[in-house]
């Protein structure tokens, strides 16, 4: 269970936003609302712990994250805006080594299965330069095929996807939703994922 | 988990060798230099030798910091590593390693074939050599916390050098100081397990600082 | 008696407070400074051996004490914001750097300015005028970082991380140097070799410490209000103080 109380940011001089509560279930979904500049990706980032907010605190399982340390991170995952792939390796490598990163190691097979599911069948070994924006938020996202972490924070994860991986991802969702995950996310588009209780939570 | 961390960046070290062989070549280059600036008479260079090669192994090094992190900063890499359940101290640990790997082994290696062009005798070559290869990872360590506190800022590049350099003196003076002490006939054991020394230190804490450092920049 | 500590650790009271401690200090640091100098450039006798010239002291040694001493404050304060999220504590450490660096100026160059008639020139790769210079580094490194980051909070923190790696660092570097003087230059000239002082001679220099410390206290609390001032701006004391015209 993710619970937070009272949150508030501030960046500058300037309060991005303040006392924001929630509290997601299993198999809950929260989608993050607002306009831009309202403090969404601020908010994602300190539900990770990347960011301590300027009040309040961001409870897991009953326990603050800032005690927890790095066991909260086993239970993690966070795509953000910058997909984390690095121009030089190709999507293969660049799969290989971000599940790495988050604790999970994988063989060459799994990656190619995750990748071939993702839509990127026949790409593996291109370097990620030469792959378009929505190719390699396809590869970014491929993580999710293979982690086993039970909360997921996507940034905008159906930016720059097309229709059919958009599909792709909200059958994704709902599927981890189903076994229990917890997903908070922020989008600008309309999705339709079924989740057994979704939190709206609105930035001004 | 350490090993993939060293396997990755050696790999884009590899994939991105230009950049390895810039810091190289800027090595070789402002050694270069000095006979240039001073002329060429030997007795005077051979005396200089120790401090010049140990200066421009010292800039070499500093200037390649900025690869260090900045790359992984760039394309959302480090919040990753931030967010991994393995303790940053170790993946910091692996950078400073390939960091050292790529630019300062380079250097070490390089650094014998600039000393025969100050008409350095072999018993000063191998000493040469050797304090470099116990001073350079000292640099990659210590330049890690500077690079992790610059991280993103504007002018980070030449704030760098003025964090850094300052910390780098110590490494500085034992490291030509062997060389100076061998040509001079005087034992030169001192300074290396000085420099010895300094590698243990900053093998302990210099990861640590440039995690919290890190930590502080992401924010 | 119980004085509640916390009440000044917040920045509204410590602003308040600072204000009234501000001209104290300002006297008794112009009153110490008069009677040291006075003492040191009036009654001191003349020194058989470096005649007028050592006279410099009066001001070289207490700037060269208070740099060394100024910068294990500012590490300690930055230290203290760092691990317990204080923000008065790190307003501290800012505040001391400007003042630390002015002093290790002045010992540069008051150490420059006795060099000439002591050596015959203005510069000595002396083991303490180089560890000096390089104190003057370390401070310029903590300025430019902390100016360099536009956030306050990461400017704090980042400050911390680097004031106390060097704090950890100047006992090596001055070892290091300390060192690298012996083996290049044999204990031929040194700075140190005070010659027995006269007891006027010690009085006035230590009344010139104390001037210099009443100087930094008076100074650094000015300087705290104001980077207090420019943090807070937002908030509703300082408008309230805006009102009152006091600003």
């Amino acid at each position: 269970m993710l619970q937070g109380t009272n949150l508030a940011c501030v960046r500058g001089d300037r309060k991005l936003f303040e006392s924001i509560s929630f509290t997601l279930e299993a198999g809950g979904l929260m989608l993050v609302n607002g306009p831009n500049g309202s403090g969404k990706t601020s908010l994602l980032r300190i539900l990770c712990g990347l960011s301590s907010p300027a009040m309040g605190k961001i409870i897991w399982n009953g326990i603050a994250i800032g005690s927890l340390g790095s066991e909260y991170y086993l239970d993690l995952t966070y795509i953000g805006h910058l997909s984390g792939t690095k121009d030089d390796l190709t999507a293969l490598e660049n799969l290989r080594i971000s599940s790495a990163l988050c604790g999970t190691k994988i063989t060459d097979m799994q990656a190619r299965d995750a990748l071939e599911n993702m839509g990127m069948g026949g790409r593996e070994f291109l370097p990620a330069k030469i792959l378009s924006q929505g190719q390699r938020r396809r590869v970014a996202l491929a993580r999710l095929l293979v982690c086993r972490t039970k909360l997921w924070v996507l940034d905008e994860p159906l930016a720059a996807l097309d229709v059919s991986a958009v599909k792709l991802i909200q059958k994704l969702l709902e599927q981890h939703l189903k076994l229990g995950g917890m997903i908070v996310m922020t989008t600008h588009q309309k999705i339709d994922v079924t989740a057994a209780s979704t939190v709206q939570l609105q930035l001004a | 988990m350490f090993l993939w961390i060293v396997q990755r960046d050696l790999l884009l070290a590899v994939r991105r060798r230009s950049d390895v062989l810039t810091t190289l070549f800027f090595f070789i280059i402002v050694v270069s230099l000095f006979p240039l600036s001073v002329g060429p008479e030997m007795n005077m260079l051979r005396m200089m030798a120790p401090g010049i090669v140990w200066v421009a192994a010292l800039l070499a090094s500093m200037l390649s910091l900025g690869r260090l992190f900045a790359n992984d900063y760039l394309d959302g890499t480090l919040e990753q590593m931030l967010l991994s359940p393995q303790s940053l101290s170790v993946l910091v640990l692996g950078k400073a390693l390939a960091h050292w790997l790529a630019t300062g082994v380079p250097l070490v290696m390089m650094a014998p074939v600039l000393g025969i062009q100050y008409d350095l005798p072999t018993d000063a070559l191998f000493v040469l050599t050797l304090s470099l290869l116990l001073g350079t990872p000292v640099l990659s360590l210590i330049g890690a916390i500077g690079a992790a506190l610059t991280l993103g800022l504007r002018g980070g590049g030449v704030l760098v050098s003025l964090l850094v350099l300052p910390l780098y003196i110590p490494v500085l003076i034992f490291g030509a100081g062997a060389v100076e002490a061998i040509m001079a006939g005087i034992d030169y054991d001192a300074h290396l397990s000085l420099l010895g020394a300094f590698l243990l230190v900053s093998v302990v804490f210099a990861p640590w600082a440039a995690a919290a450092s890190l930590r502080v920049s992401m924010e | 008696m119980a004085i509640n500590w916390y009440k000044y650790a917040s920045p509204a009271s410590f602003y308040s407070l600072a204000g009234k401690m501000i001209p104290f200090f300002a006297v008794v640091a112009f009153g110490l400074l008069v009677v040291g100098l006075y003492i040191g450039f009036f009654v001191a006798p003349t020194d058989f051996q470096q005649g007028e010239a050592y006279r410099i002291i009066f001001i070289h040694v207490p700037a060269a004490w208070m740099s060394m001493f100024l910068y294990v404050v500012m590490a300690f304060w930055a230290g203290i914001g760092l691990a317990f999220n204080t923000r008065l504590s790190s307003m501290m450490a800012t505040a001391i750097a400007p003042t630390g660096a002015l002093f290790t100026f002045l010992a540069l160059w008051t150490g420059s300015l006795w060099g000439k008639p002591m050596w015959g020139t203005w510069w000595v790769w002396d083991a303490r005028l180089t560890s000096e210079l390089i104190l003057l580094f370390l401070y310029i490194g903590f300025m430019s970082l902390q100016a360099a980051i536009d956030d306050s909070r990461r400017a704090d923190k980042a400050g911390a991380i680097i004031a106390l790696v060097g704090v950890i660092n100047i006992p090596i570097i001055y070892f290091s140097v300390q060192w690298w003087n012996t083996l290049h230059q044999g204990a031929s000239v040194s700075v140190t070799q005070a010659p027995t002082m006269a007891s006027t001679m010690l009085t006035g220099m230590m009344v010139m410490v104390f001037a210099s410390w009443m100087y930094s206290i008076a100074v650094i609390l000015k300087r705290v209000r104001v980077i207090i001032l420019e943090r807070e701006s937002h908030t509703a004391w300082v408008a309230e103080l805006r009102q009152k015209g006091v600003l």
